[in-house]
Order: structure tokens, then C-alpha cells, then sequence
């Protein structure tokens, strides 16, 4: 039975991951914001196989919460076999273009708060020279564009970032996962209309599973997304530049 | 964004509202009128309004009881997601539509039935209880002995009471997942008839009629008749290995194309009789592993006109009805025929004892009338449309068809349902 640890645990993808874990009879502890929710969330998992399931409330712009958070996490499961960083917001990027704090605060929940959370993660996990830590990023992290550059910053700064773990802790016995969905229908992109690209959660929440049972340490998602990115990045800037994506 | 049901017809410009739990819901309420909705799979429009309250993310599992079977559950969860979960675990669902992807609260709202009803009866049959939320933003547990007004008139009610959020079901335990199949060649609907007649005790039974055979051959079908098997057969995941990612062209599914497959189909089997174990899923939702088959039909979509004729009735009523569609010169690449046990209490619902039919239709013009015709035979033998297959019913026969209508009515009215609840289907109802 391993014990998996899940921050922003009401996310579309999270949840779908969530109930993966709980069908292979894993105990699962659950971070998210809305208390609701989460008992909803933990009443769903147990139905459907979980060892045990725990919750606490963390809002992950709450920097100072986070040592505390993940002590208590830590103190309850004892060992930690894998932590899912899931949580995040999509901002608007117009609004983000002309509001200065609201760019600020998707900053804030998509990079300081997830760097942070990692900065206390890797070093439990390191202590303990076991487990795996998966970080969902984006594809919007791989190159800057205009449709979203604040989101793909903040995104940038966690896929460098992740790199540097993966270096530190490569002979420390520990795994870590940077995860890079494509277009995902979830909640937070409701309002985006739908096309060909656009998968389900449940097809992400899989192949993070698989990535991980693989020991990867980089997965696109769903894979076709690696060839286009590569494209995308290939693209000289002054064509780049030139284009609407 | 635009909005429609299984037959693609009608289609209606919505705003989908996405509560993620029942807390959302009374705000969404006091902001105007809607109707309920889950994965879309009525036919016709009775989960089209202008504001629909989608149960999509309301897809918890609440508790489960291994003693009892006793699954309470989120009105979100869908038919696929008890039987993903539990079917492994040994459990199956009483009653089961020819479709796995129904949510729970559509399956009580049509008050939904299988290929069993002549022994299980329906859906709503095997529910401990349901959790209504009215148009006051307050919720109620309703139940055969616990608000049973508000019970009946909800299940089978279409979503007019109000908006299901949660429901505790029954489970059954059940050792293995594949079914014993027993398919039997007529060649006629009078032996197609006699087969259901002289198996009144199998678990399961369906038939797939050629409704564009005429004559002698009029009615021949495959009659499908299954048990569960006692052991054995882990339960594979069940792909979908077809899909029709594209409306087909208007002119794919014409009289000769749907013939010719129907003779084909007829006769896949050789022997008068075969018996053979086949899966859960290709038993009981054959069309689910096509993803899309309701492109078939094209851009403009396509009508289900599903009727029961009571059994003193049936026999004539069937034939007659066979020979209109022959007329008519449109039809459906297989139509479904099923024996129906005895109606129960909800003030809507569809079965009662005698045959059902279901038959696909192409919309095109002359199709409005040629229904209005089959409603008037339907009711001439004393039977009835079923709602959630339903398009373009009128006021005057639906309130024919179905004398209980006031009693929701009443429902309605008190509870101001009225006033936040409805479709465009109960529109043209008159409720």
C-alpha cells in the first residue's frame, strides 16, 4: 500500500488521479482549499477502494502555511511514496496585461507557491531517499506567446526550477516528474471552445500514473504534444513573432 | 452554446451551467428558469431550455454499504462509472438502459428501463431514495414512504420537480460478468411473439426486428434472450473501437441502404437457435462501442419514436404499425422490441404490461405527420409515447396517453416548479 500525497487535490486531474490511487487500494492525503469539497472528495475516494484517506485545508497563496502543511502531512502518513503537485489557476491574460496585480497573484499561485511547496517537499523527500514528486506544468511553459505568457511564465519558472530538482536529487533515490498537458477540458477551461487537441482529465491522471510507475522524468500529454512543442520552439523568432498563437 | 439530445434534433442555444456540488445550485436558481440535465441522452428535448443545470461535476460516490449493496451517490454519476467500480467488486445494477453512459439522476428522471422490465420493472424500482432540491433552493428525501408524492412525480418526471442531486441505489451481487445468450431466428413477428411468450421467466429479453420486412416476412427479428453466467469472466474494459467522428451524408441511411443491412444482420445467424457466452457489454449496450453511431443520421438528426401497446392490443397494434413504416418507406437499420411487466406508480412512466417498440427515423419533412399518425394508432390500442425518446408529441395526445399528468401538474404548481422547471419539451406538453 503506498501512501500519496496530493496538493490541489480538487483539480480536475488530481481527482481522476486520485480515484486511480484509491481503486489500487492506496491511502491517500488530500490538500486542497475548500473544506466541502475535500470531505466530498474523500467520501468518493473511500467508496472506491482507498486504504484510508485524509484532508487538510491549505491555500497554496498562503506561503507561510506551507512548512506547517506539509509537517502535518508528513507526521500523519509517515512515509511518502508520491506527492502530486495539481493545484492552479488559468488567468486571463488580457486582464493580467492591463492589472498589474492581477498578473502578480497568477504569479504567485502558479510559481512562488509551487516553488515553495517544492523547496519544503524535496528536502523531506531527499531526507527519506525514496518516492516520487510529480509537478503538473504545461506545454504553455515551453515557449512565451502572446495568448498566454503570464501563465506559460509562471510555468517557465516551475519547468527550470524542476530541472534543478531532478539534478540535486538524481542520486538521492528520488524521482521527479515534470508533467506538461496539452489542452485539458476541465472546470478551469471551461469557457475555452472545445477542438480535435482536447483530451479528458481521466486520459492525463493516466498517464501521469504511467510516467510514474516508468520512473520518467518528463511526460507530454497526451505524447503528440512533445512533437509539436518541438516544432513550436524550433520556430525562429522572427517568424514566431509574427504569428497569432 | 448549442445544445441537443441523442438524436442531434432539436437544437438549442443554451447557457450550460456547471455546479460543482449542490451548494452551487440555489444561486444558479434564484437567477432564472432551467431544467436538469446529465449526459444528454434523451432523444429528443427534454433536457433543452435556455439555462441548463448540468450534473457533470456533481459525480461522487457518497457510501457504499457491502452489506446491503446500498450505493448513495452524487446525481452526476453515470451508469458506467457504478458499473467501472463495482462490477469487479461483484455487484451489478438491477435495471440497466441500452446505454451505459446515462447519468443517475437521467435514469430517474425517465424513470429508465432494460431488457428486464418484464421481471425488475425499472430503474426508479430499485432506488432506496432520492434527494429533490426544489425551486425554493431546499432540498428533500423523497421515497416510496417518505415524501411519496414528490417521489412519484419526479421519478419519470422529466426533471420538472426539480433538480436531483443525490440518490441512494441498490445494488445487486452478481458473481460473473458475462452473459449466456440465447438467440433465436423468426421469421415473423407472430413467432417473434411466441419466442417472449413461452420465456417469460428469462432474465433477460430483447429482440432486434427488421422493421422494413414486409408480408409474410413481416416482423422477422433475432430474438436475444440472456442469463448471467454462474462463473467466470473477469470483466475486460470495455474500448470503442468504431466512432463516426463526422456527420454522415443525408442520403447514407435511405430505405434500400437500411434494408439491405437489416436482411444482412437478420441473417448473421444461420441456426434457428445458438447459444453463446458473450460479454456484459456487448449483451446489454451492443451501439456503445461505436462512439457517435447517432452521426449516422447526419447533420439534421434523426427522431426515436418508442411506443408500448398494451398485450390485448399488441398483436394487431404491431402489425399495423410495421405496415405503416413499410408505407412510409423509412425506418431504421434495426429496430428494438422488448416485453414490458406491469406499470408502476410514478405519474409518467412509460411502461406498462404489453410490447414496446422503438424505431429510428430520419427528420425530414414528411416525418411530422406520418408520427402524428402512429400516435393515433398508439393510442386507438390503448398505449402510449415514451417521453424521453420524445420530439414533437403534442399537448392534446400526451395528456391522452397519460391521464396522471395532473397529478404532476399539482405537484408542480405547489411547489413552484412550475415557476423554475422546464424543458421544451414540457412546453409543447402543456405541463
Amino acid at each position: 500500500m503506498r501512501h500519496i500525497l496530493i496538493i490541489g487535490a480538487s483539480s480536475a486531474i488530481a481527482e481522476r488521479f486520485a480515484r486511480l490511487q484509491a481503486v489500487k487500494g492506496e491511502r491517500l492525503f488530500l490538500l486542497a482549499r475548500d473544506p466541502e469539497r475535500l470531505s466530498t472528495l474523500a467520501a468518493d475516494l473511500r467508496v472506491r477502494g482507498a486504504a484510508a484517506v485524509e484532508v487538510a485545508t491549505l491555500d497554496v497563496d498562503n506561503l507561510e502555511q506551507h512548512g506547517d502543511t506539509i509537517a502535518a502531512a508528513w507526521q500523519t502518513l509517515g512515509k511518502v511514496d508520491i506527492t502530486l503537485v495539481a493545484h492552479g489557476t488559468l488567468p486571463d491574460q488580457r486582464h493580467c496585461e492591463r492589472d498589474q496585480r492581477e498578473m502578480l497573484a497568477a504569479l504567485q499561485t502558479n510559481a512562488t507557491a509551487t516553488l515553495s511547496l517544492l523547496t519544503e517537499l524535496a528536502n523531506r523527500m531527499e531526507q527519506q531517499g525514496s518516492g516520487s514528486i510529480a509537478v503538473i506544468s504545461s506545454v504553455a511553459g515551453d515557449r512565451g506567446r502572446q495568448s498566454n505568457y503570464v501563465y506559460g511564465a509562471a510555468k517557465a519558472a516551475v519547468n527550470v526550477f524542476v530541472q534543478g530538482l531532478q539534478n540535486r536529487l538524481a542520486s538521492s533515490g528520488v524521482q521527479v516528474l515534470l508533467i506538461k498537458p496539452g489542452f485539458v477540458d476541465t472546470p478551469m477551461t471551461r469557457d475555452f471552445p472545445k477542438g480535435p487537441l482536447w483530451v479528458q482529465p481521466e486520459v492525463v491522471a493516466k498517464g501521469i500514473a504511467k510516467a510514474i510507475e516508468r520512473g520518467r522524468h518528463e511526460v507530454y500529454l497526451p505524447g503528440f504534444w512533445r512533437l509539436i512543442m518541438l516544432v513550436i520552439r524550433l520556430v525562429p523568432t522572427t517568424i514566431f513573432k509574427r504569428l497569432k498563437l | 452554446m448549442e445544445v441537443f439530445g441523442w438524436g442531434r434534433y432539436p437544437r438549442q442555444q443554451a447557457a450550460l451551467l456547471l455546479p460543482r456540488s449542490a451548494r452551487e445550485l440555489p444561486q444558479l436558481l434564484e437567477q432564472g428558469a432551467g431544467i436538469a440535465a446529465g449526459m444528454h441522452r434523451s432523444y429528443g428535448d427534454s433536457a433543452l431550455a435556455e439555462r441548463v443545470f448540468s450534473s457533470r461535476a456533481m459525480n461522487h460516490f457518497l457510501a457504499f454499504n457491502e452489506a446491503t449493496g446500498e450505493l448513495r451517490c452524487e446525481a452526476g454519476v453515470t451508469l458506467a462509472d457504478i458499473m467501472d467500480a463495482f462490477i469487479p467488486r461483484g455487484w451489478f445494477l438491477p435495471v440497466v438502459p441500452g446505454t451505459r453512459f446515462v447519468s443517475v439522476g437521467g435514469a430517474i428522471a425517465s424513470d429508465i428501463h432494460g431488457k428486464n422490465h418484464h421481471l425488475d420493472g425499472c430503474f426508479s424500482q430499485h432506488l432506496r431514495s432520492l434527494t429533490l432540491m426544489q425551486a425554493s433552493g431546499e432540498q428533500f428525501v423523497c421515497s416510496p414512504s417518505e415524501n411519496p408524492e414528490l417521489f412519484h412525480a419526479t421519478c419519470g418526471g422529466m426533471g420538472l420537480t426539480g433538480i436531483i442531486t443525490e440518490a441512494t441505489l441498490l445494488l445487486r451481487r452478481q458473481a460473473a460478468a458475462d452473459v449466456e445468450q440465447t438467440t433465436y431466428k423468426a421469421d415473423s413477428l407472430e413467432q417473434a411473439l411466441a419466442l417472449f411468450e413461452n420465456n417469460p421467466d428469462a432474465s433477460y429479453s430483447v429482440a432486434w426486428i427488421d422493421c422494413l420486412a414486409s408480408g409474410r416476412k413481416q416482423g422477422r427479428s433475432l430474438v436475444m434472450l440472456g442469463e448471467h453466467a454462474s462463473a467466470g469472466g473477469a470483466r475486460q474494459q470495455p474500448g470503442q473501437k468504431l466512432s463516426v467522428p463526422v456527420d454522415m451524408p443525408r442520403l447514407l441511411l435511405n430505405r434500400y441502404s437500411i434494408a439491405a443491412f437489416n436482411s444482412l444482420y437478420f441473417h448473421r445467424q444461420r441456426q434457428h437457435c445458438a447459444t453463446r457466452r458473450v460479454s456484459y457489454d456487448s449483451y446489454f449496450f451492443p451501439l456503445d462501442g461505436i462512439s457517435q453511431w447517432n452521426r449516422l443520421y447526419g447533420r439534421q438528426g434523426f427522431v426515436q419514436y418508442q411506443c408500448v401497446l398494451p398485450k390485448a392490443t399488441a398483436r394487431q397494434g404491431l402489425s399495423k404499425l410495421l405496415d405503416a413504416i413499410n408505407r412510409h418507406g423509412a425506418g431504421s437499420f434495426l429496430a428494438v422490441l422488448k416485453l414490458f411487466g406491469a406499470a408502476n406508480e410514478n405519474y409518467l412512466s412509460f411502461p406498462q404490461e404489453g410490447y414496446t417498440l422503438a424505431v429510428d427515423f430520419k427528420v425530414e419533412d414528411s416525418l411530422w405527420e406520418f408520427l402524428d399518425q402512429l400516435d393515433r394508432q398508439v393510442l386507438d390500442c390503448g398505449g402510449r409515447v415514451y417521453l424521453a425518446k420524445d420530439a414533437r408529441l403534442s399537448e392534446k395526445m400526451f395528456k391522452q396517453m397519460y391521464p396522471s399528468w395532473e397529478r404532476l401538474a399539482e405537484v408542480r404548481a405547489l411547489t413552484g416548479a412550475d415557476k423554475r422547471f422546464s424543458s421544451r419539451q414540457s412546453q409543447r406538453l402543456g405541463i
